[in-house]
Protein backbone atom coordinates (compact mmCIF):
# COMPACT_ATOMS: atom_id res chain seq x y z
CA UNK A 1 0.00 0.00 0.00
CA UNK A 2 1.38 3.03 -1.54
CA UNK A 3 1.00 6.35 1.21
CA UNK A 4 2.22 9.81 0.42
CA UNK A 5 3.08 11.41 3.67
CA UNK A 6 3.80 15.08 4.20
CA UNK A 7 6.60 15.98 6.63
CA UNK A 8 6.25 18.79 8.65
CA UNK A 9 9.29 21.44 8.47
CA UNK A 10 10.63 20.42 12.20
CA UNK A 11 11.20 16.86 10.84
CA UNK A 12 12.67 17.35 7.69
CA UNK A 13 16.07 17.02 9.15
CA UNK A 14 15.59 13.36 9.07
CA UNK A 15 14.27 12.86 5.50
CA UNK A 16 16.87 15.32 4.11
CA UNK A 17 14.41 18.08 3.31
CA UNK A 18 12.18 16.46 1.57
CA UNK A 19 8.03 17.71 2.48
CA UNK A 20 6.60 15.21 0.90
CA UNK A 21 7.97 11.06 1.13
CA UNK A 22 6.58 7.61 0.68
CA UNK A 23 5.80 5.53 2.61
CA UNK A 24 4.00 1.51 3.19
CA UNK A 25 1.33 0.26 5.31
CA UNK A 26 -1.86 -0.32 5.88
CA UNK A 27 -2.69 1.04 9.31
CA UNK A 28 -1.06 4.43 10.38
CA UNK A 29 1.34 2.60 12.61
CA UNK A 30 2.81 0.00 9.71
CA UNK A 31 3.39 3.86 8.17
CA UNK A 32 5.31 4.64 10.67
CA UNK A 33 7.17 1.98 10.75
CA UNK A 34 7.80 2.18 7.67
CA UNK A 35 8.82 5.84 7.71
CA UNK A 36 11.34 4.59 10.06
CA UNK A 37 12.90 1.98 8.25
CA UNK A 38 13.71 4.50 6.00
CA UNK A 39 14.50 7.64 7.65
CA UNK A 40 16.10 6.42 10.91
CA UNK A 41 14.75 8.58 14.41
CA UNK A 42 11.75 9.87 12.92
CA UNK A 43 9.48 7.61 14.47
CA UNK A 44 10.60 8.74 17.94
CA UNK A 45 9.60 12.17 17.23
CA UNK A 46 6.21 11.62 16.88
CA UNK A 47 5.45 8.57 19.12
CA UNK A 48 6.59 8.64 22.57
CA UNK A 49 8.26 5.33 23.88
CA UNK A 50 4.74 3.93 25.38
CA UNK A 51 3.81 3.85 21.84
CA UNK A 52 1.42 6.76 22.10
CA UNK A 53 0.89 9.72 19.99
CA UNK A 54 3.32 12.53 21.50
CA UNK A 55 0.33 15.08 22.78
CA UNK A 56 1.49 17.69 20.56
CA UNK A 57 1.46 16.03 17.49
CA UNK A 58 -1.93 15.89 15.02
CA UNK A 59 -1.61 13.45 12.06
CA UNK A 60 -4.23 13.14 9.30
CA UNK A 61 -5.20 10.43 6.81
CA UNK A 62 -7.06 11.81 4.25
CA UNK A 63 -7.71 15.20 6.11
CA UNK A 64 -9.00 13.59 8.92
CA UNK A 65 -7.62 13.76 12.19
CA UNK A 66 -6.42 10.39 13.37
CA UNK A 67 -7.75 11.48 16.87
CA UNK A 68 -11.39 11.36 15.89
CA UNK A 69 -10.88 7.95 14.22
CA UNK A 70 -8.89 4.68 15.44
CA UNK A 71 -5.40 7.13 16.40
CA UNK A 72 -2.75 4.62 15.61
CA UNK A 73 -4.79 2.07 14.16
CA UNK A 74 -6.34 4.10 11.29
CA UNK A 75 -6.25 2.18 8.32
CA UNK A 76 -4.64 4.05 5.53
CA UNK A 77 -5.53 3.18 2.17
CA UNK A 78 -3.71 2.76 -0.65
CA UNK A 79 -2.73 6.05 -2.18
CA UNK A 80 -3.71 8.04 0.95
CA UNK A 81 -2.18 11.37 2.11
CA UNK A 82 -0.72 11.15 5.67
CA UNK A 83 0.23 14.71 6.96
CA UNK A 84 1.97 15.18 10.25
CA UNK A 85 1.53 18.64 11.45
CA UNK A 86 2.37 19.97 14.83
CA UNK A 87 -0.42 20.66 17.15
CA UNK A 88 -0.03 24.58 17.45
CA UNK A 89 -1.74 25.86 19.99
CA UNK A 90 -4.51 27.69 17.81
CA UNK A 91 -5.23 30.63 18.73
CA UNK A 92 -7.38 32.92 16.51
CA UNK B 1 23.78 40.02 26.71
CA UNK B 2 23.48 39.63 22.73
CA UNK B 3 21.94 37.24 20.99
CA UNK B 4 22.94 35.74 18.39
CA UNK B 5 19.89 33.88 15.63
CA UNK B 6 18.80 34.50 12.16
CA UNK B 7 16.46 36.49 10.72
CA UNK B 8 14.75 35.45 7.71
CA UNK B 9 16.56 37.02 5.57
CA UNK B 10 19.94 35.34 7.08
CA UNK B 11 21.40 38.21 8.73
CA UNK B 12 21.65 38.42 12.51
CA UNK B 13 19.46 40.22 14.51
CA UNK B 14 20.45 43.33 16.15
CA UNK B 15 21.28 44.16 20.09
CA UNK B 16 18.23 43.94 21.97
CA UNK B 17 16.00 43.17 19.08
CA UNK B 18 13.59 41.50 21.97
CA UNK B 19 14.32 43.38 25.01
CA UNK B 20 15.12 41.51 28.01
CA UNK B 21 13.95 38.06 26.51
CA UNK B 22 17.34 35.60 26.14
CA UNK B 23 15.87 31.59 24.89
CA UNK B 24 12.90 29.85 23.63
CA UNK B 25 11.90 27.22 26.28
CA UNK B 26 9.68 24.03 25.54
CA UNK B 27 6.75 24.57 28.21
CA UNK B 28 6.62 20.58 27.94
CA UNK B 29 10.06 18.76 28.46
CA UNK B 30 12.22 22.11 29.21
CA UNK B 31 14.51 22.35 26.56
CA UNK B 32 15.89 25.12 25.05
CA UNK B 33 16.79 27.19 21.98
CA UNK B 34 17.81 30.48 20.52
CA UNK B 35 15.28 33.30 20.18
CA UNK B 36 13.64 33.18 16.41
CA UNK B 37 10.86 32.26 14.25
CA UNK B 38 10.05 29.02 15.66
CA UNK B 39 6.97 27.60 17.94
CA UNK B 40 7.04 24.31 18.27
CA UNK B 41 10.22 22.22 20.53
CA UNK B 42 12.50 20.12 18.31
CA UNK B 43 12.26 17.68 21.05
CA UNK B 44 8.72 16.86 21.83
CA UNK B 45 6.78 18.98 19.36
CA UNK B 46 5.58 20.85 22.59
CA UNK B 47 4.96 24.58 22.49
CA UNK B 48 8.09 27.36 22.99
CA UNK B 49 7.40 30.18 25.36
CA UNK B 50 10.24 33.46 25.62
CA UNK B 51 12.29 33.18 29.03
CA UNK B 52 13.73 36.65 30.04
CA UNK B 53 15.93 38.23 32.53
CA UNK B 54 13.99 40.99 33.91
CA UNK B 55 15.98 44.33 34.87
CA UNK B 56 14.81 45.21 38.16
CA UNK B 57 11.67 47.73 37.80
CA UNK B 58 10.04 50.29 40.11
CA UNK B 59 6.07 50.90 39.95
CA UNK B 60 6.87 54.86 39.03
CA UNK B 61 9.07 53.66 36.50
CA UNK B 62 5.77 51.81 34.43
CA UNK B 63 3.85 54.34 35.56
CA UNK B 64 6.06 57.01 33.70
CA UNK B 65 5.66 55.24 30.29
CA UNK B 66 2.49 55.38 27.81
CA UNK B 67 -1.24 54.97 28.20
CA UNK B 68 -0.50 51.76 26.36
CA UNK B 69 0.98 48.00 26.46
CA UNK B 70 4.51 49.62 25.77
CA UNK B 71 4.69 50.94 29.36
CA UNK B 72 5.17 47.38 29.59
CA UNK B 73 8.01 47.04 27.58
CA UNK B 74 10.46 46.03 29.91
CA UNK B 75 8.60 43.05 30.66
CA UNK B 76 8.13 42.12 26.40
CA UNK B 77 10.05 40.48 24.07
CA UNK B 78 10.41 43.87 22.20
CA UNK B 79 13.54 46.34 21.62
CA UNK B 80 13.42 49.30 24.19
CA UNK B 81 13.10 51.82 20.61
CA UNK B 82 9.17 50.04 19.84
CA UNK B 83 7.57 53.23 20.32
CA UNK B 84 9.83 54.34 17.39
CA UNK B 85 8.08 51.70 15.01
CA UNK B 86 4.49 53.14 13.67
CA UNK B 87 2.03 51.04 15.36
CA UNK B 88 -1.76 51.03 16.69
CA UNK B 89 -0.39 51.84 20.24
CA UNK B 90 -3.22 48.96 21.62
CA UNK B 91 -3.85 48.46 25.51
CA UNK B 92 -4.12 50.24 28.79
CA UNK B 93 -8.01 50.21 28.31
CA UNK B 94 -10.33 50.98 30.97
CA UNK B 95 -10.98 48.53 33.71
CA UNK B 96 -14.75 49.81 34.63
CA UNK B 97 -16.78 49.13 38.14
CA UNK B 98 -19.69 46.78 37.34
CA UNK B 99 -21.86 47.87 40.21
CA UNK B 100 -25.35 47.32 38.36
CA UNK B 101 -24.20 43.93 36.74
CA UNK B 102 -22.94 42.79 40.57
CA UNK B 103 -26.07 44.07 42.55
CA UNK B 104 -27.68 41.74 39.50
CA UNK B 105 -25.72 38.78 40.50
CA UNK B 106 -25.65 39.12 44.12
CA UNK B 107 -21.98 40.04 43.76
CA UNK B 108 -19.67 42.00 46.18
CA UNK B 109 -17.43 43.76 43.69
CA UNK B 110 -16.62 43.21 40.21
CA UNK B 111 -14.83 44.81 38.03
CA UNK B 112 -14.70 44.74 33.93
CA UNK B 113 -11.72 45.05 31.94
CA UNK B 114 -13.09 46.17 28.79
CA UNK B 115 -10.97 45.68 25.82
CA UNK B 116 -13.84 46.27 23.34
CA UNK B 117 -11.97 49.71 23.23
CA UNK B 118 -8.60 48.81 21.51
CA UNK B 119 -7.36 49.69 17.94
CA UNK B 120 -9.80 46.67 16.27
CA UNK B 121 -12.06 46.91 18.94
CA UNK B 122 -10.55 43.50 20.29
CA UNK B 123 -8.04 42.21 22.74
CA UNK B 124 -6.12 40.70 19.79
CA UNK B 125 -4.54 44.56 19.23
CA UNK B 126 -1.78 43.56 21.91
CA UNK B 127 -0.39 40.26 20.73
CA UNK B 128 -0.62 41.22 17.46
CA UNK B 129 1.95 44.04 18.48
CA UNK B 130 4.33 42.17 20.40
CA UNK B 131 4.14 39.70 17.11
CA UNK B 132 4.74 42.82 14.65
CA UNK B 133 7.50 43.84 16.00
CA UNK B 134 9.32 40.08 15.79
CA UNK B 135 8.87 40.24 12.79
CA UNK B 136 10.16 43.35 12.39
CA UNK B 137 13.24 42.39 13.58
CA UNK B 138 13.44 39.08 11.94
CA UNK B 139 12.85 41.18 8.53
CA UNK B 140 9.96 38.85 7.54
CA UNK B 141 8.25 40.31 4.56
CA UNK B 142 4.79 38.80 5.02
CA UNK B 143 2.94 39.54 8.03
CA UNK B 144 -0.26 36.48 7.82
CA UNK B 145 -2.23 34.86 10.41
CA UNK B 146 -5.15 32.04 10.18
CA UNK B 147 -7.86 33.48 12.36
CA UNK B 148 -11.49 33.43 13.15
CA UNK B 149 -12.33 37.02 13.04
CA UNK B 150 -10.74 39.11 15.69
CA UNK B 151 -7.24 38.67 14.72
CA UNK B 152 -7.40 38.84 10.84
CA UNK B 153 -8.85 42.33 11.59
CA UNK B 154 -6.06 43.01 13.88
CA UNK B 155 -3.00 41.71 12.01
CA UNK B 156 -4.44 43.98 8.97
CA UNK B 157 -4.47 47.20 10.59
CA UNK B 158 -1.58 46.86 12.01
CA UNK B 159 0.16 45.36 9.14
CA UNK B 160 -1.25 48.43 7.11
CA UNK B 161 0.09 51.21 9.76
CA UNK B 162 3.51 49.24 9.61
CA UNK B 163 3.97 49.51 5.91
CA UNK B 164 4.29 45.61 5.61
CA UNK B 165 2.25 43.31 3.11
CA UNK B 166 -0.16 41.38 5.08
CA UNK B 167 -2.55 37.98 4.31
CA UNK B 168 -5.02 37.17 6.48
CA UNK B 169 -6.78 33.62 6.32
CA UNK B 170 -10.44 33.15 7.51
CA UNK B 171 -12.85 30.21 7.38
CA UNK B 172 -15.50 31.74 4.35
CA UNK B 173 -18.70 31.46 6.67
CA UNK B 174 -17.29 34.30 8.84
CA UNK B 175 -19.11 36.73 9.97
CA UNK B 176 -19.71 39.74 7.07
CA UNK B 177 -18.18 42.27 9.74
CA UNK B 178 -15.62 40.81 11.10
CA UNK B 179 -14.84 39.89 6.88
CA UNK B 180 -15.00 43.17 5.58
CA UNK B 181 -13.26 44.41 9.03
CA UNK B 182 -10.42 42.69 7.76
CA UNK B 183 -10.87 43.50 4.15
CA UNK B 184 -10.98 47.31 4.66
CA UNK B 185 -7.36 47.28 5.48
CA UNK B 186 -5.79 44.66 3.05
CA UNK B 187 -6.64 42.97 -0.32
CA UNK B 188 -5.16 40.05 0.73
CA UNK B 189 -8.03 38.28 3.03
CA UNK B 190 -8.40 34.53 1.93
CA UNK B 191 -11.68 32.59 2.91
CA UNK B 192 -11.24 29.29 3.71
CA UNK B 193 -13.71 26.51 3.02
CA UNK B 194 -13.60 24.80 6.35
CA UNK B 195 -13.44 25.39 10.13
CA UNK B 196 -10.69 27.50 12.00
CA UNK B 197 -9.05 24.44 12.68
CA UNK B 198 -8.37 23.49 8.95
CA UNK B 199 -7.86 27.46 8.29
CA UNK B 200 -4.98 27.11 11.23
CA UNK B 201 -3.68 23.75 9.85
CA UNK B 202 -2.98 25.16 6.45
CA UNK B 203 -1.70 28.30 7.93
CA UNK B 204 0.97 26.02 9.70
CA UNK B 205 1.85 24.40 5.84
CA UNK B 206 1.97 27.79 4.58
CA UNK B 207 4.09 28.92 7.74
CA UNK B 208 6.22 25.76 6.48
CA UNK B 209 6.68 26.43 3.35
CA UNK B 210 6.90 29.87 2.54
CA UNK B 211 10.34 31.96 3.51
CA UNK B 212 9.69 35.43 5.13
CA UNK B 213 5.82 34.96 6.36
CA UNK B 214 5.35 35.79 9.99
CA UNK B 215 2.41 33.89 11.24
CA UNK B 216 1.78 35.91 13.94
CA UNK B 217 -0.05 33.07 16.05
CA UNK B 218 2.11 30.38 14.18
CA UNK B 219 6.00 30.48 13.77
CA UNK B 220 6.10 33.81 16.07
CA UNK B 221 3.30 32.57 18.57
CA UNK B 222 6.04 32.91 21.59
CA UNK B 223 6.49 36.58 20.98
CA UNK B 224 3.12 37.15 19.76
CA UNK B 225 1.69 34.90 23.25
CA UNK B 226 3.55 37.21 25.63
CA UNK B 227 0.99 40.53 24.70
CA UNK B 228 -1.84 39.26 26.68
CA UNK B 229 0.65 39.17 29.67
CA UNK B 230 -0.29 43.16 29.30
CA UNK B 231 -4.01 42.32 30.46
CA UNK B 232 -2.83 41.06 33.59
CA UNK B 233 0.00 43.88 34.53
CA UNK B 234 -2.97 46.62 33.59
CA UNK B 235 -5.59 45.25 35.67
CA UNK B 236 -3.30 45.07 38.71
CA UNK B 237 -1.67 48.68 37.84
CA UNK B 238 -4.94 49.88 37.87
CA UNK B 239 -6.54 48.18 40.77
CA UNK B 240 -4.05 49.79 42.47
CA UNK B 241 -1.04 47.93 41.86
CA UNK B 242 -2.87 44.84 43.73
CA UNK B 243 -4.20 41.34 42.69
CA UNK B 244 -7.89 40.62 42.47
CA UNK B 245 -9.18 37.82 44.37
CA UNK B 246 -11.05 36.07 41.42
CA UNK B 247 -10.60 36.54 37.38
CA UNK B 248 -12.81 34.82 34.61
CA UNK B 249 -11.38 34.59 31.70
CA UNK B 250 -12.90 33.28 27.55
CA UNK B 251 -11.04 29.98 26.44
CA UNK B 252 -10.38 29.23 22.53
CA UNK B 253 -6.52 28.41 22.67
CA UNK B 254 -6.44 28.75 26.33
CA UNK B 255 -3.16 31.12 25.38
CA UNK B 256 -4.59 34.22 27.36
CA UNK B 257 -5.77 32.81 30.67
CA UNK B 258 -2.31 31.34 30.67
CA UNK B 259 -0.78 34.42 30.54
CA UNK B 260 -2.88 36.25 32.64
CA UNK B 261 -1.52 33.99 35.36
CA UNK B 262 1.51 34.29 34.24
CA UNK B 263 1.82 38.00 34.49
CA UNK B 264 0.27 38.16 37.62
CA UNK B 265 3.25 35.97 39.08
CA UNK B 266 6.01 37.88 37.14
CA UNK B 267 4.35 40.91 38.80
CA UNK B 268 4.94 39.15 42.51
CA UNK B 269 8.43 37.94 41.74
CA UNK B 270 9.57 41.27 40.45
CA UNK B 271 8.18 42.86 43.77
CA UNK B 272 5.11 45.11 42.00
CA UNK B 273 2.51 43.62 43.89
CA UNK B 274 1.81 41.43 46.86
CA UNK B 275 1.58 37.57 46.33
CA UNK B 276 -2.02 36.96 47.47
CA UNK B 277 -4.28 33.83 45.93
CA UNK B 278 -6.16 34.61 42.94
CA UNK B 279 -8.79 32.08 41.67
CA UNK B 280 -8.77 31.82 37.77
CA UNK B 281 -12.24 30.58 35.81
CA UNK B 282 -12.05 29.57 32.33
CA UNK B 283 -15.31 30.58 30.25
CA UNK B 284 -16.65 27.95 27.05
CA UNK B 285 -19.38 28.07 25.18
CA UNK B 286 -21.35 24.37 25.59
CA UNK B 287 -20.70 24.10 22.04
CA UNK B 288 -16.88 24.10 21.80
CA UNK B 289 -15.89 23.00 25.27
CA UNK B 290 -13.18 20.21 25.19
CA UNK B 291 -11.55 22.09 28.22
CA UNK B 292 -14.58 22.73 30.57
CA UNK B 293 -15.50 18.79 29.62
CA UNK B 294 -12.15 17.59 30.73
CA UNK B 295 -12.14 20.53 33.90
CA UNK B 296 -15.49 18.63 34.61
CA UNK B 297 -14.70 15.18 34.23
CA UNK B 298 -11.19 15.55 35.62
CA UNK B 299 -8.76 14.87 32.96
CA UNK B 300 -5.42 15.21 32.56
CA UNK B 301 -5.58 15.36 28.50
CA UNK B 302 -8.12 17.21 26.06
CA UNK B 303 -10.46 15.55 23.64
CA UNK B 304 -10.72 17.57 20.33
CA UNK B 305 -14.29 18.56 19.57
CA UNK B 306 -15.54 19.86 16.11
CA UNK B 307 -17.11 23.22 17.14
CA UNK B 308 -20.33 23.94 16.91
CA UNK B 309 -21.52 27.50 18.73
CA UNK B 310 -22.43 31.17 17.67
CA UNK B 311 -19.31 32.23 19.70
CA UNK B 312 -16.82 31.64 16.93
CA UNK B 313 -14.14 33.63 18.62
CA UNK B 314 -13.98 30.78 21.03
CA UNK B 315 -14.28 28.06 18.31
CA UNK B 316 -11.01 26.36 18.55
CA UNK B 317 -11.69 22.69 18.91
CA UNK B 318 -7.61 21.20 19.48
CA UNK B 319 -6.44 24.17 22.02
CA UNK B 320 -2.93 22.94 22.53
CA UNK B 321 -2.90 25.12 25.44
CA UNK B 322 -5.82 23.69 26.75
CA UNK B 323 -3.71 21.20 29.39
CA UNK B 324 -2.02 24.16 30.64
CA UNK B 325 -5.73 25.66 31.19
CA UNK B 326 -6.50 22.80 33.26
CA UNK B 327 -3.07 22.56 35.52
CA UNK B 328 -3.90 26.81 36.75
CA UNK B 329 -7.48 26.52 36.91
CA UNK B 330 -7.01 23.44 39.06
CA UNK B 331 -3.99 24.97 40.93
CA UNK B 332 -5.66 28.39 41.60
CA UNK B 333 -8.82 26.48 43.12
CA UNK B 334 -10.91 28.01 39.97
CA UNK B 335 -13.43 26.46 37.96
CA UNK B 336 -13.81 25.97 34.45
CA UNK B 337 -17.86 26.39 32.70
CA UNK B 338 -19.58 26.62 29.58
CA UNK B 339 -23.19 27.60 28.52
CA UNK B 340 -25.58 27.61 26.01
CA UNK B 341 -25.53 29.65 23.25
CA UNK B 342 -28.87 31.30 24.47
CA UNK B 343 -26.91 31.88 27.18
CA UNK B 344 -24.46 33.51 25.78
CA UNK B 345 -26.65 35.81 23.99
CA UNK B 346 -28.73 36.58 27.45
CA UNK B 347 -25.55 37.54 28.91
CA UNK B 348 -24.38 40.09 26.39
CA UNK B 349 -28.18 41.79 26.91
CA UNK B 350 -27.44 41.78 30.55
CA UNK B 351 -23.85 43.30 30.64
CA UNK B 352 -25.26 45.85 28.45
CA UNK B 353 -28.17 46.69 29.99
CA UNK B 354 -26.42 46.50 33.42
CA UNK B 355 -23.27 48.33 32.43
CA UNK B 356 -24.06 49.96 28.82
CA UNK B 357 -20.60 47.45 27.44
CA UNK B 358 -21.56 45.93 24.42
CA UNK B 359 -19.81 42.64 23.96
CA UNK B 360 -19.37 40.36 21.67
CA UNK B 361 -20.17 36.42 21.76
CA UNK B 362 -16.99 35.73 23.67
CA UNK B 363 -17.45 38.02 26.05
CA UNK B 364 -21.02 37.00 26.32
CA UNK B 365 -19.48 33.40 26.91
CA UNK B 366 -17.49 35.08 29.86
CA UNK B 367 -20.31 37.18 31.36
CA UNK B 368 -23.24 34.36 31.16
CA UNK B 369 -20.12 31.79 32.50
CA UNK B 370 -19.22 33.95 35.48
CA UNK B 371 -23.18 34.26 36.28
CA UNK B 372 -23.13 29.83 35.76
CA UNK B 373 -20.33 29.97 38.46
CA UNK B 374 -22.18 31.80 40.87
CA UNK B 375 -24.99 29.95 40.64
CA UNK B 376 -23.46 26.80 41.35
CA UNK B 377 -21.30 28.15 43.94
CA UNK B 378 -18.11 27.53 42.70
CA UNK B 379 -17.47 31.52 42.51
CA UNK B 380 -17.09 33.03 45.55
CA UNK B 381 -19.80 36.05 45.73
CA UNK B 382 -17.76 37.88 48.42
CA UNK B 383 -14.52 37.84 46.69
CA UNK B 384 -13.09 40.56 44.59
CA UNK B 385 -13.94 39.82 40.59
CA UNK B 386 -12.74 40.95 37.23
CA UNK B 387 -14.33 39.72 33.91
CA UNK B 388 -12.49 40.16 30.48
CA UNK B 389 -14.50 41.86 27.93
CA UNK B 390 -12.13 40.71 24.84
CA UNK B 391 -13.84 41.90 22.30
CA UNK B 392 -16.64 44.74 21.15
CA UNK B 393 -20.38 43.66 19.92
CA UNK B 394 -20.26 45.55 16.96
CA UNK B 395 -18.34 42.14 15.64
CA UNK B 396 -21.23 39.90 16.20
CA UNK B 397 -24.44 41.73 15.64
CA UNK B 398 -26.05 38.73 14.17
CA UNK B 399 -25.71 36.65 17.63
CA UNK B 400 -28.30 39.12 19.25
CA UNK B 401 -30.00 40.94 15.76
CA UNK B 402 -33.22 38.46 17.07
CA UNK B 403 -33.12 39.31 20.98
CA UNK B 404 -33.76 42.69 20.62
CA UNK B 405 -34.85 45.67 18.90
CA UNK B 406 -37.78 48.74 19.00
CA UNK B 407 -40.44 48.11 21.84
CA UNK B 408 -42.49 49.92 19.48
CA UNK B 409 -43.07 51.49 16.13
CA UNK B 410 -45.55 54.42 16.07
CA UNK B 411 -47.09 56.89 14.47
CA UNK B 412 -45.44 60.04 14.85
CA UNK B 413 -48.40 61.44 16.93
CA UNK B 414 -48.75 61.90 21.14
CA UNK B 415 -51.51 59.93 20.99
CA UNK B 416 -49.55 56.72 19.57
CA UNK B 417 -46.62 57.49 22.02
CA UNK B 418 -48.76 57.01 25.20
CA UNK B 419 -51.11 54.28 23.43
CA UNK B 420 -47.63 52.32 23.16
CA UNK B 421 -47.14 52.41 27.23
CA UNK B 422 -43.27 53.54 26.94
CA UNK B 423 -43.79 56.37 29.32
Amino acid sequence: MSINVRIPTILRTYTQEQSQVSAEGATLTDVLDSLESSFPGIKARVVDDEGKLRRFVNIYVAEEDVRFSKGLDTPTPDGSQVSIIPAVAGGC
Amino acid sequence: MSITAETSTGSTLREGAFGHATELACRECGSTQELGPYYVCRECFGPLEISYDFPAITREQIEAGPNNIWRYKALLPVPDDIEQSPNLEPGFTRLLRADNLARELGLTRLWVKDDSTNPTNSFKDRVVACALSAAREFGSKVFACPSTGNLANAVAAAGARAGIKTVVFIPSNLETPKQVNSAIYTENLVAVDGNYDDVNRLAGEIAGEEDGWAFVNVNVRPFYAEGSKTLGYEIAEQLGWRLPDQVVIPVASGSQLTKVHKAFRELVTLGLVEDKPVKIFGAQATGCSPVSEAFREGWDVIRPVRPDTIAKSLAIGNPADGVYVLDIVRETGGAIADISDDEVRDAIVLLARTEGIFTETAGGTTVGVLKKLIETGQLDTSLETVVINTGHGLKTLDAVTDLVGPAATIAPTYEAFTAAGIA
